[in-house]
């Protein structure tokens, strides 16, 4: 029997991978693409209430989730270029152009 | 009952194998991978629209976007010599506080999850896939919201285009 604590589990599986990622790697692309994994895992479990409870509005907000990210993956990837002419790297260490 | 298992099974080894992976372009297809899996279990939640919505925006819009990025940067050999040495997972260091603190993050979600009071409920035999709930949720509810989005993505179109263009004036 499958119940909301199946998709709860699988859920902070996928945000525990996606912040190992964030912290482990130094490839800025792989950390954008670990944020998106967390993302993801948020939206598992909006869904899975969403059904629990018979109720579409978690459906809306894992739309609107999706809308964010689809908005934050632009900008960050733009970053990233104009980032990557300057710097030509996208190892997050040598990103220190704001530190004080 | 087994699709769950096997559609959590792929979406958790091909998760991990995106952050395990060196080379970004192995990471974007297997995190499509992932994003296919997820589709399925929300099918099996019952919520197609949702499903549909994370193939197309997720695994072809934004997954290409950012195969588009890693090949505009030809970032498998932009790592450095340190970071050819070793594997990524395997490095000493801040990487080590950092695995410290996922664990941390790991043994608090299990204990959360655990500590639950009673036995949740299982799902409700009727599913609610009915596309018109989520339209009249979105544009009667919460239509405020629904603008304010289209606005961030109106924002962030022009910001990407702002970013991502080469300036003219400094290259003269």
């Amino acid at each position: 029997m499958i119940t909301p604590t199946h998709y709860m589990l699988l859920s902070a599986a996928l945000f525990t991978i996606g912040v190992v990622g964030v912290m482990v790697r130094r490839n800025i692309i792989i950390i954008f693409m670990s944020i998106e994994l967390i993302l993801n895992a948020v939206n598992i479990n909006l869904v899975a209430f969403s059904n629990q409870l018979q109720n579409a509005v978690g459906q809306v907000f894992a739309i609107f989730i999706i809308a964010v990210a689809a908005a934050e993956a632009a900008v960050g990837l733009g970053i990233i270029l104009a980032f990557f002419r300057n710097k030509e790297t996208v190892n997050i260490d040598e990103m220190n152009l704001m530190r004080w | 009952m087994t699709l769950f298992y096997v559609f959590a099974g792929v979406a958790v080894v091909t998760s991990l194998l995106v952050i395990a992976q060196r080379n970004p372009i192995y990471s974007v297809l297997l995190l499509v991978a992932s994003f296919g899996a997820l589709s399925g279990l929300y099918v099996l939640l019952d919520a197609p629209f949702v499903a549909a919505i994370q193939i197309i925006i997720y695994a072809g819009a934004i997954m290409v976007l950012f195969l588009f990025v890693v090949m505009l940067l030809n970032a498998p050999h932009e790592d450095t010599e340190y970071d050819e040495r070793t594997h990524p997972l395997a490095r000493p260091g801040p990487t080590r506080a950092g695995s410290l603190l996922a664990v941390a993050l790991v043994v608090e979600l299990v204990w959360a999850l655990t500590r639950a009071g009673e036995a949740p409920s299982p799902f409700p035999e009727a599913g609610l896939s009915s596309i018109a709930a989520i339209g009249r949720a979105l544009f009667t509810e919460y239509a405020f919201p629904f603008e304010v989005t289209s606005i961030l993505i109106l924002v962030a179109m022009v910001g990407a285009v702002v970013l991502a263009r080469r300036d003219e004036r400094a290259r003269k």
